[in-house]
């Protein structure tokens, strides 16, 4: 084989430094941020994925005193948004800095402005890339080339590294080549399948990096800056005389470049041994077939090329490292004379294209060589596009374009990796065809989130990498919920180096983490015969046989697996290890597995607990050992009796009522297999049905709520507080008990206002999470025991089939009429969720207050959804919680982009308004055929209630039936200055008539979005004075992308970003929003007093102009136990950490204060609110003297705006008494056991 | 005047210091006690629970949904000192010592002989004079016995002393069966010294919630007697040093404890009431009375109406009980029996 491909990696390292190296497992993230920070002094971050671990790496680093290669600690600064970091980096390298930033998708688009000027001054400055899909029909965290590509004219030039190595090494050679360009360079890798791939890399020592970077430019650099001391203008606008000019005369730089990168690389091979070229060609000699492509899927060319090549195929591939500046003769040069045929794969879609940007690139190098003469024929070339958001791209789809190049005429402007069959460009390509090698060990984990199975597979795979001969790849998929989520880690271990950037398709070793993944999921399809599977099961080995269903057994007969059982999460309790169970598995798979000896293994991972543990205790670190070993003797062969026993089958995906669209669309995504989807499968636009998460049924919850109707006050807390819309309360009446399932539970209800009716809160059994805010918002105890509440937690399985039917039953039972219910707290809750189910975290804070939104204006509100966690649960397929009333109304719902929310949402209102003002024209056009009194009614109804609504709607049912007559009954009569016919008209008014109905506004999102990205925006908006409800689900975190700091994030707490704690206190967005005197501002805390929750809701929606609603979030970001999510509510409003009140403009004319305080002066010391969360606690035990500063401060700060609010609401303060700390601690600074469920 | 005694092998300058309380946790009242005369700082319990769990609940959180989701590597920073719990009351520790001159007294509250054992010698390492050693356990299992409840406590203490070479006292509760016994016990185990006692923080119910809520009263003088009964007892029988705590709110409470046989008298709610200077009072007005009275030094009276030196010893065991009963019927002008 090696003689006929060309592979140049041949060069020998300087041996002194190459022994100095280390070997590390890594990933992409790390790998080219550990470069980055040994290179810069000014690190300017914001958060989005998936690069943000480059920016949390840094910001650790430099908060550990980590120093860059010159012994400066480079500083890291968090901006509002991407546009901000990308101007801050402006600033510092025109300052004279060596800085660098990191970003993806929308963040780099964001960036893009400044790019523009960084380049067109020629700054030395590096910045790096994670490649993610940019949000167009949908967003998508994932991988492709789109966001890079829309930088190509920026004049940045770009480098592309297709692995955790290559991110390592030509981040080190961008920094160089700027330096010495003077040219910027983007960077990049691909988002996910490179970013997060782990994988064993040699790194760089500082002496590496020094030894690559000359300080001459370096000072040259410096001495370019803008200085007072030596002074100079940038930035002069010019006129057509001078710009045209002007910008031609960086040409010689970019000329230069590609000549400084190879220049560059050529030094790097002779530090390192590892050598790169602008363009690499690797494959035959005589290759006639050739590919032409840029990141990780050139590393499953390679690998395909190599078994091809091997088997006598003229291919070969050419990888695009330079993309800009694009050197076309080196292009033309790096391609072999033989190869005849071209397809050039581009990872992303420009519709309307005439071809995708590297093709067409390839195709003009092509063309001006033959120009030049240099060529003497142009080959076939064609197009083709794979892999977009991290679609699978795998040897068998590179083979199918090799073979499609075989043809007469290739297919040009083709796709792989998908079915098309609509306008078939597809290829199509051979499922069976596998080509990884024996020697890799391939192992395939399905674990909950929550479990640790991906930590621990990141462990196991630094053990083997770092510890052993061995090479390893570790690369981890996610599913799209937050709650009861699966992870399935796919590892790779072998005695070669490593290059398959693609999912596992054939497994060795199958680890199932949770015995729930066996009722539903094919988590056995991956295991090759023979294969060794660890189930994690709580049945011990004599009853787990036949627990298994019929389909599992079937498949562990026919591939004849061996397979293993351990109780783990009894060896997790029994070892004082909680319900963390990731210890014990792993221990299993090194026992099992055969990667390494047995003995050595769990030595290793002994040692691999003691460095994770060590500083952090002792204590901790002889728990996991106690695990370790107490694992090795509670897990079983079970023995495979050949044969199927089992009278158990695998639960449907979706429910049977589901319909048509969930079963062969949605329900073949949660089945894992929506790469098989077609086309034709999709809706065109990116619409999506509302609903379908009901048909799911997760039965993620071990217990459910049980209710004691006996008891029960039926005050309908619970079902307020429920994130998930699972347990919910009916009215009705008597008669409609018929039919009732025997344990389906009813009682009179107790107030007066619906005498003689019947009430039930019902539990969703399969839908519940077992979250328990429901049970820790119940205030009704036993009389004789106290412990048992009007509900109570109990096992799931064994209600799961009564609850069912029950569950069904009540959904069926009528909701009330809207119209006769009193919204408050009970009332809200008797009115039917339009969000439901949805895969929010188990106990989130903020689901309760969508859910709440969907109650009281579901039917007739317009919500526009800042990207974040709210975006992502409210809008992540497969399947969609936002659902529809017995009418078919429900929110209309949109995410746009995360800063643009408040304008987007501006965009309903001024679209609603128009189209109520073009209705209300109309019907006064019209008006003598519709009838006066009716166009009267309809105009100036009053639509401040229900009753209101429903009458209006009422009218629009009658209005429609007119204007049928009117349409069909016209003749050609001309009406108005318009010119249109009656007919016409009728129709227009037909179309719009639905905006008769007042239609409520909503703008969700984070704490991030509108105290940082969004802000401009939400500023704006509020003071456009416009009739819009601005929803803020504040967790004081950016909570989506893992906890980074906002500007909501309060003092003292530490977040990503601000790993020591935050040291400015939270920014007070509700008083810069009165400011404008024109804004209704209501700050909630649904934990605390669900009532005023409730009325700010109603009285943000009456009001007509700009409301904002800043809601408490409790969230998991915070660190405890959500279960006390409420509890800790309410210490937040008592310690005065998070006032109530609501600010109402419209009080002001009956000569009331707008102000409103709905809590009193704090009660108690903040302190007894921060002593309960985590992010307070680590930074308090990092520095307990620092903290206690910082808490002063937060109660000067508390105070402070307690006394202004109070003066606001025209009351006098009562002198404050000083409130003493929390009762005082152990100086350890903890107490986390007395806390609010903080344990 | 000589206040001085000799508790726990140390020689204090007097018997009076703060017992385990908040009071050390601020550098700065630790100060202020000093200055006030207190012959040592007894620091506040660092409880087993918190050796353990503390780290553990930590971990845990930040943990827990690390690399859940595709978007999320971990939801809190890794910073690089994360001194633990125990480790800041090293730290303080540390701290203490350095701030003042007199002996400091750590102290651990555990009721298992389990691993966090180990941190007594790194409250030696960091620098400790001696350690206490907080017995607080309620038995509520019905199978285990008083043997065993009291066996418990020498474990505990033995396991402490393996480890650690200063001196080790141990902080009882009144509540045992056979103190004098178990006391035997300790000192066999190897115990410097007996602290009486332990005030039990009692849980309170809340009858309109249902709900338990802990109290925390002071002591008041009333609750000086039982410990003036145990010490008179056991200053009698055993060559442990004894120290009273609880109930010491004047000059007269801590000579009465003296007189009955503690060699160092700890002093916490009445600090919290009146401040740190209320040491020196105390203090001041002990040496006066014991001018006036005549005595020279403390030693003179450290003990002197013990079981075995007062007049009439019946008075402390049960015959006492009687007449208590009988003084205090008597003012409701009920008949004796």
């Amino acid at each position: 084989m090696s003689a006929t491909i060309t592979a140049p990696k041949t060069d020998t390292p300087a041996g002194n430094l190459a022994k100095a190296r280390r070997m590390v497992t890594l990933d992409g993230n790390e790998a080219a941020a550990s470069v980055a920070h040994r290179l810069s002094e000014v690190i300017c971050i914001y958060p989005i994925t998936p690069s943000s671990p480059m920016g949390e790496f840094s910001d650790e680093w430099s908060a550990k005193g980590k120093t860059n290669v010159f012994g400066t600690i480079p500083q890291i600064t968090e901006l509002q948004s991407e546009a901000g970091a990308a101007g801050a980096v402006h600033g510092a390298i025109q300052a004279g800095s060596l800085s660098t930033t990191f970003t993806a998708s929308q963040g780099l688009l964001l960036m893009i402005p400044n790019m523009y000027k960084i380049a067109g001054e020629l700054t030395p400055f590096v910045m790096h890339v994670t490649a993610r899909t940019l949000a167009t029909h949908a967003l998508s965290i994932f991988g492709d080339h789109s966001d890079v590509y829309a930088c190509r004219q920026t004049g940045f030039a770009m480098l592309c590294s297709n692995s955790v190595q290559e991110a390592h090494d030509l981040a080190m050679i961008s920094h160089a080549a700027s330096l010495e360009s003077r040219i910027p360079f983007l960077h990049f890798f691909d988002g996910f399948r490179t970013s997060h791939e782990v994988a064993k890399i040699e790194e760089l020592t500082d002496d590496d990096i020094r030894s690559m970077v000359d300080e001459k430019l370096i000072a040259a650099h410096r001495r370019r800056a803008l200085s007072p001391d030596h002074p100079q203008i940038r930035g002069t606008a010019q006129n057509p005389d001078a710009f045209f000019q002007a910008r031609e005369a960086c040409n010689r730089y970019y000329d230069a470049c590609p000549g400084i990168v190879k220049g560059v690389m050529d030094k790097f091979a002779l530090l390192t041994g590892r050598r790169y070229g602008l363009f690499d060609y690797v494959g035959h000699r005589d290759a006639e077939r050739v590919i032409v492509a840029m990141g990780s899927g050139c590393e499953t060319i390679q690998e395909t090329i190599e078994y091809l090549a091997a088997k006598g195929e003229k291919v070969g591939l050419i990888k695009v490292r330079l993309y800009r500046p694009f050197d076309c003769k080196g292009f033309v040069d790096a391609l072999p004379k033989t190869a005849a045929r071209i397809a050039v794969l581009d990872r992303t879609k420009e519709p309307g294209a005439p071809g995708d940007p590297l093709y067409l690139d390839v195709v003009t190098a092509l063309f001006e060589a033959r120009t030049a003469g240099a060529i003497k024929d142009i080959p076939s070339v064609v197009n083709g596009r794979y892999g977009l958001s991290s679609k699978e791209f795998t040897p068998s789809m590179v083979k199918s374009i090799f073979d499609e190049l075989k043809n007469a005429s290739p297919k040009n402007h083709f796709t792989v990796g998908i079915v098309d069959d609509v306008t078939y460009t597809s290829l199509k390509w051979d499922m069976e065809f596998d080509i990884e090698p024996d020697d890799v060990k391939r192992a395939v984990f399905y674990g909950l989130g929550a479990d640790g199975t991906v930590g621990a597979n990141k462990n196991s795979i630094k053990i083997i990498g770092e510890e052993t001969e061995n090479w390893a790849q570790g690369y981890f998929v996610y599913d799209s919920k937050k709650s009861g989520a699966m992870t399935i880690s796919h590892l790779r271990f072998g005695p070669r180096e490593i290059h398959s950037p693609y999912l596992i398709r054939t497994a060795g070793f199958v680890a199932v983490h949770q015995w729930q993944f066996l009722e539903k999921l094919d988590v056995l399809e991956l295991a090759k015969p023979g294969a060794t599977v660890l189930l994690n099961s709580p049945f011990g080995v004599d009853k787990v046989w036949d627990r298994l269903p019929i389909e599992i057994q079937q498949v562990i007969v026919d591939k004849k697996l061996k397979l293993y059982v351990i109780d783990a999460l009894t060896v997790a309790r029994d070892t004082g290890m909680g319900g963390r169970i990731n210890t014990i598995m792993q221990t299993c798979f090194f026992a099992i597995s055969g990667v390494l000896p047995r003995d050595e293994a769990i030595e290793q991972i002994k040692k691999s607990i003691k460095k994770t543990y060590g500083r952090k205790g002792d204590e901790i670190v002889q728990k996991n050992f106690a695990a370790v070993d107490h694992t090795l003797s509670h897990l079983y062969e079970v023995k495979n009796p050949g044969k199927v026993t089992s009278t158990i089958h695998q639960e449907p995906i979706v429910t049977g009522d589901a319909p048509d669209f969930v079963k062969k669309v949605e329900g073949v995504m949660l089945a894992n297999k929506g790469d098989l989807l077609p086309v034709s499968a999709f809706p065109v636009d990116g619409s999506w049905p509302l609903g379908s998460a009901r048909y799911e049924k997760r039965n993620i919850a071990t217990e459910i709520p049980v209710w004691d109707e006996a008891i029960c006050i039926q005050c309908n807390k619970c079902a307020m507080a429920c994130p998930h819309a699972a347990i919910r309360a009916k009215i009705y009446d008597p008669g409609q008990l018929a039919g009732a399932p025997g344990t389906f539970k009813s009682i009179d209800y107790k107030a007066p206002d619906f005498k003689g009716k019947k009430y039930t809160l019902q539990v969703a059994p399969e839908d519940c999470t077992g979250c328990e805010l429901c049970i820790n918002v119940c205030p009704v105890k036993d009389k004789t025991n106290p412990r048992h509440k009007a509900i109570d937690m109990m096992p799931q399985m064994p209600l799961r089939a009564a609850e069912r039917e029950n569950y069904d039953f009540f959904l069926k039972l009528p909701n009330p009429d809207r119209t006769t219910l009193k919204l408050d707290v009970k009332g809200s809750q008797f009115l039917e969720p339009l969000f439901e189910y949805s895969g929010a975290c188990s106990g989130c804070g903020e689901t309760p207050y969508v859910k709440l939104l969907s109650q009281l204006y579901g039917d007739r509100a317009l919500i526009a959804n800042a990207t974040g966690c709210s975006s992502i649960y409210g809008g992540n397929l497969p399947t969609t919680p936002y659902c529809t009333n017995g009418d078919g109304r429900g929110p209309a719902w949109c995410n746009s982009l995360f800063e643009d929310n408040a304008e987007f949402g501006l965009g309903f209102r001024l679209a609603v308004d128009k189209h109520q003002e073009f209705a209300h024209e109309l019907l006064k056009l019209l008006a003598t055929f519709i009838g006066e009194d009716l166009v009267t009614a309809l105009i100036t109804a009053d639509q401040t209630n229900e009753a209101g609504i429903q009458a209006q709607r009422g009218r629009v049912v009658e209005l429609r039936k007119k204007l049928r007559l009117i349409e069909t009954d016209s003749n050609a009569a001309i009406i108005g200055a318009h010119n249109s016919t009656l007919s016409q008209l009728a129709k227009r008014l037909d179309v719009v008539a639905d905006y008769l109905v007042k239609k409520s506004v909503w703008i969700v999102g984070g704490d991030g979005w509108a105290y940082d990205i969004g802000f401009g925006g939400l500023d704006h908006v509020i003071a456009s004075g416009r009739n819009v409800n601005i929803l803020v689900l504040d967790t004081e975190v950016y909570s989506n992308t893992g906890g980074q700091q906002s500007k909501a994030t309060p003092i003292g707490a530490a977040a990503k970003f601000a790993a020591a704690g935050k040291t400015m206190t939270k920014k007070d967005l509700g008083l810069i929003a009165m400011s404008y005197g024109n804004a209704y501002v209501a700050k909630v805390a649904f934990g605390a007093k669900d009532v005023q929750t409730v009325k700010a809701f109603q009285e943000a929606d009456s009001y007509d102009g700009p409301s904002l609603i800043i809601a408490y979030s409790h969230c998991i970001a915070h660190g405890y136990d959500l279960a006390g999510g409420p509890e800790q509510q309410k210490v937040a409003v008592e310690t005065g950490y998070w006032p109530l009140y609501r600010y109402d403009p419209r009080r002001v004319a009956s000569g009331h204060p707008a102000m409103q305080l709905d809590s009193s002066a704090p009660k108690s010391h903040v302190t007894q609110f921060t002593k309960n969360e985590t992010r307070f606690r680590m930074v308090e035990q990092q520095n307990p003297e620092r903290f206690k500063q910082m808490m002063e401060i937060a109660t000067k700060d508390i105070d402070a705006r307690y006394a202004l609010y109070a003066s606001m609401a025209g009351l006098t303060a009562a002198p404050k008494e000083a409130i003493p700390a929390a009762t005082p601690k152990p100086s350890t600074g903890g107490n986390g056991n007395s806390g609010n469920g903080a344990h | 005047m000589s206040l001085i005694t000799h508790y726990l092998g140390l020689t204090l300058s007097s018997p009076f210091m703060p017992g385990s309380s908040p009071l050390a946790d601020d550098i700065d009242m630790v100060r202020r006690l000093e200055d006030a005369g207190a012959s040592a700082i007894v620091m506040r319990s660092l409880f087993e629970e918190q050796l353990f769990r503390e780290r553990y609940a930590t971990i845990y959180h930040m943990e827990m949904y690390a690399d859940s989701f595709a978007e999320v590597r971990s939801y809190f920073p890794e910073p690089s000192e994360f001194s633990f719990g125990p480790e800041a009351y090293l730290e303080h520790l540390r701290k203490i010592k350095g701030a003042v001159a007199v002996p400091v007294i750590a102290s651990i509250n555990g009721t298992t002989s389990g691993g966090w054992v180990k941190f007594a010698e790194l409250i030696q390492q960091a620098g400790a004079d001696a350690l206490e050693l907080n017995i607080y356990y309620l038995p509520t299992d019905p199978t285990e016995t008083s043997a065993a409840v009291e066996q418990r406590v020498v474990d505990v203490l033995s396991a402490v002393r393996a480890a650690v070479t200063i001196p080790v006292s141990v902080k009882l509760s009144y509540s045992y069966s056979a103190l004098p016994s178990l006391a035997g016990q300790l000192q066999q185990a190897g115990a410097d010294g007996l602290i009486l006692f332990n005030r039990f923080y009692q849980p309170d119910i809340d009858m309109e919630n249902l709900e338990v809520v802990p109290r925390i009263n002071l002591s008041t003088s009333q609750e000086l007697l039982v410990r003036l009964r145990w010490l008179s007892i056991l200053s009698a029988q055993t060559q442990l040093s004894l120290a009273c705590s609880g109930g010491v709110h004047t000059a007269d409470d801590a000579i009465k404890s003296i007189m009955c046989g503690a060699h160092a008298v700890q002093l916490v709610s009445c600090l919290l009431r009146h401040g740190p200077g209320h040491l020196k009072t105390i203090k001041d007005e002990t040496a006066k009375w014991m001018d006036e009275h005549g005595y020279a030094s403390l030693r003179q009276m450290q003990g002197n109406m013990n079981l075995s030196r007062c007049p009439d010893p019946t008075a402390f065991e049960r015959a006492n009980y009687m007449r208590t009963l009988q003084s205090w019927r008597d003012p409701l002008g009920m008949k004796t029996l």
